[in-house]
C-alpha cells in the first residue's frame, strides 16, 4: 500500500450553501514511499484541496484518504498524520511564526514535545538540509523568497515527515528562488528518501518529477511518466502549457527530424539534438 | 524594502543583554517601586550612578537613552512648571512674586525632585526594552504569568499571539506602504490639509489591509495547524531559560541598592551618618 492513499474521494467548499464549491470529485490514486510526484493543474483545478486533504486539514465528504495507514478521520492519531506527511504552502510569510530563523524552523519539533537537545539537533540538521544554517539567528524578515521557502522546507523538515507536500511553494518565487527550492526538495528525494509531492501549475517544475498526475476539474485527466508530455493536444484542451522543449521537439518531428519521445527539459532537447547531428551529418 | 528595528532593541552583547528576561522584568518592576520611595536628592543621585552603570555595562551609548527621554520633554516641562507655578505653602515666604503667582524654595526643591522621579521612571523600562528583544520579553511575560494557567487563564495562547503579532508587524507594515503606494498610483491623495479629508483617505487603505490580515491568518492556521500546534499541551521549548551566575550576581546588586535606598528612606536603627545624608 502506498504512504498516501485516495480512495474516490470528494470535496465540497461551503457544502450545503448557495455557495458550494465542488474541488475534488472521486479521485483516487496511491503515491509510494519515495516517489517524487507532480500534482499539475492550472488555477481552480481543485490541486491545492488535495494537499489539504492529505495531511487532514480538510476532510474528505466522501471517501477516504490514508497518510502510512492512518485514515485521516481518526482524530486521535490526526498528529501521526501531520508528522508523516507535512505541508509546505505558497506564501513563506504567511507560514512562519517566529521573528528569529531558528525559533522558527523549532516551531514544530516544540509542538510534538521533544526534549530541547533534540529539537536543536533536528533545527540544525533541517536547516543544513537546506543550506540556511549560515542564518539560523537572522530574521526571515530580511531574506529573498527562495530564502524564505527554503526556511518553511526547513520548519517542516524538522518534523522529520516521511512525506513532503509542496503546494505551490514555487508560485510566488522568481526564477532564482524556484530553481533553489527545486534543488533542495529534488536533494531531499534522493538523500533523505523522503516522499515529494509537488503541486505547481509550472509544467517545466512538473516534468522533473517520477511521475505526474494532471488535474482537471476536480478530476485526474492524466497521470504517468514524462511521455504525457507528448500528448500536447489533450494538455492543451485542460489549459495546461507543453513545455517550450517538447514543442521545438515535436515541430521538428513534424517536420521530418527523427527525435526520440518524451523530450521535456532543455538538456533533453540539446541531448536529442546532438544525437541526431552525428547520426545525419 | 524598508529598514524597520523591532520595538527599540539596541543588538549588542553584554552582560545585560545576557540576563535571564524574566529577572529583568522583575527587577525593573521593582526599580519602578523604588523610585517612588525616593525622596532625597541624595537618592536620586544613587540611582543615576545606578542607571549610568547598567547603562555602561549594556554598552548602549548614553545618547541613545536620552533620545528615549525626548518623548516625555513637554510632559516634563509641563509638569515642572505646573508645579512651579501652584506651589503654595502658607508657612514661607515667597522668594520672588509675577502676577498672581509667587514662587517658593520647597516649590523648586519639589518640582526637582519630580524631575528626576519622571526621568527614572521613564529610563528603567527603556533599559529593559533597549536590551531584550520582544521575543524573548514575550517569553518572559508567559514564563512569570504561568501560575495563572492554573485558574485556567490561556497564558499560553496570549503569549502565542503576543509573539505572532510581533512577527507580523514588519510583515504588515511593508503591505500597508505597497497599498498606499498602489491607491497613490491610481490618484489617491494623502497630503490633504483638510483632516477630514485625510481620515478618509486612511479607508482605502485599511480595508485592503483588513482583509489581507484575515487571509493571512487564515493560511498561518493551516500552517500551524500542519506543524502539529496543539496548543500549550505537550509542548515544549528548544531554548529553556535558565537562572544563571550573572542572574545571581544581578539580583544582590540590585537587592543591595533596593536595600540602601529603603534604609535611607527609614533609617531603622537610628544612624547619625544616614540622618546627615538625607538633610543634605
Amino acid at each position: 500500500m502506498g504512504i498516501i492513499t485516495f480512495n474516490n474521494v470528494s470535496y465540497t467548499y461551503n457544502a450545503g450553501t448557495e455557495d458550494a464549491v465542488s474541488a475534488v470529485k472521486g479521485v483516487s490514486f496511491e503515491i509510494n514511499e519515495g516517489e517524487f510526484v507532480a500534482l499539475a493543474g492550472h488555477n481552480g483545478s481543485g490541486k491545492s484541496t488535495l494537499a489539504k486533504l492529505a495531511n487532514g486539514l480538510l476532510l474528505p465528504r466522501k471517501g477516504r484518504v490514508t497518510v502510512d495507514g492512518i485514515d485521516t478521520f481518526d482524530k486521535k492519531r490526526i498528529f501521526d498524520v501531520r508528522r508523516t506527511a507535512g505541508v509546505v504552502f505558497q506564501n513563506p510569510d504567511n507560514q512562519m511564526v517566529a521573528s528569529i530563523i531558528e525559533d522558527d524552523v523549532a516551531f514544530g519539533p516544540e509542538n510534538i514535545g521533544l526534549a530541547p537537545r533534540e529539537i536543536r539537533a533536528r533545527v540544525d540538521w533541517a536547516l543544513d538540509a537546506v543550506g540556511m544554517r549560515a542564518y539560523a539567528k537572522a530574521t526571515p524578515f530580511r531574506l529573498s523568497g527562495g530564502q524564505k521557502q527554503r526556511v518553511a522546507i526547513a520548519g517542516v523538515l524538522a518534523l522529520k515527515p516521511r512525506v513532503m507536500i509542496l503546494d505551490e511553494s514555487t508560485a510566488m518565487l522568481d526564477p532564482i528562488g524556484r530553481e533553489e527550492v527545486m534543488t533542495v526538495i529534488k536533494k531531499l528525494n534522493r538523500d533523505e528518501n523522503v516522499t515529494i509531492v509537488l503541486i505547481t501549475h509550472f509544467m517545466e517544475e512538473a516534468a522533473q518529477a517520477d511521475r505526474i498526475i494532471v488535474l482537471n476539474d476536480g478530476k485526474i485527466a492524466l497521470s504517468g511518466g514524462r511521455e504525457i508530455f507528448s500528448r500536447a493536444d489533450e494538455l492543451a484542451a485542460i489549459g495546461l502549457d507543453v513545455p517550450l522543449p517538447s514543442r521545438i521537439a515535436r515541430r521538428l518531428q513534424e517536420n521530418g527530424l527523427e527525435l526520440p519521445d518524451g523530450i521535456v527539459t532543455q538538456d533533453d532537447l540539446i541531448n536529442a539534438l546532438e544525437v541526431c547531428a552525428k547520426k545525419c551529418p | 524594502m524598508r529598514d524597520i528595528s523591532f520595538g527599540q532593541y539596541y543588538a549588542a552583547e553584554s552582560v545585560v543583554h545576557r540576563l535571564d528576561p524574566r529577572l529583568k522584568l522583575i527587577l525593573t518592576i521593582a526599580y519602578m517601586v523604588l523610585v517612588f520611595f525616593i525622596q532625597t536628592f541624595f537618592g536620586f543621585g544613587i540611582l543615576f550612578v545606578f542607571v549610568l552603570a547598567v547603562t555602561f555595562s549594556a554598552r548602549i551609548p548614553p545618547l541613545r537613552l536620552l533620545r528615549s527621554l525626548r518623548t516625555i520633554l513637554i510632559l516634563l516641562l509641563f509638569t515642572i512648571s505646573i508645579t512651579l507655578l501652584f506651589y503654595h505653602n502658607s508657612a514661607e515666604t515667597p522668594i520672588a512674586e509675577w502676577w498672581i503667582f509667587s514662587f517658593y524654595r520647597s516649590g523648586f526643591i519639589n518640582s526637582g525632585l519630580l524631575a528626576c522621579r519622571l526621568v527614572l521612571l521613564i529610563i528603567g523600562p527603556t533599559l529593559l526594552t533597549l536590551t531584550t528583544t520582544p521575543v524573548s520579553l514575550t517569553d518572559a511575560i508567559e514564563s512569570l504569568l504561568k501560575p495563572l494557567s492554573w485558574i485556567k487563564i490561556p497564558v499560553h495562547a496570549f503569549a502565542m499571539i503576543m509573539s505572532i503579532a510581533l512577527r507580523l508587524i514588519p510583515t504588515l507594515s511593508e503591505e500597508t506602504h505597497k497599498i498606499i503606494a498602489a491607491q497613490k498610483a491610481r490618484g489617491a491623495n494623502f497630503d490633504s490639509r483638510n483632516p477630514f479629508k485625510r481620515a478618509k483617505a486612511l479607508i482605502p487603505i485599511l480595508i485592503p489591509l483588513f482583509v489581507s490580515s484575515f487571509r493571512r491568518a487564515d493560511e498561518l492556521a493551516y500552517a500551524m495547524d500542519s506543524r502539529c500546534y496543539k496548543g500549550a499541551k505537550g509542548r515544549t521549548r528548544m531554548k529553556v531559560m535558565r537562572f544563571a551566575w550573572r542572574d545571581l550576581f544581578a539580583f544582590l546588586v540590585f537587592g543591595a541598592l533596593f536595600f540602601g535606598i529603603l534604609l535611607l528612606r527609614y533609617n531603622w536603627w537610628n544612624w547619625d551618618w544616614v540622618r546627615l545624608i538625607t538633610q543634605w
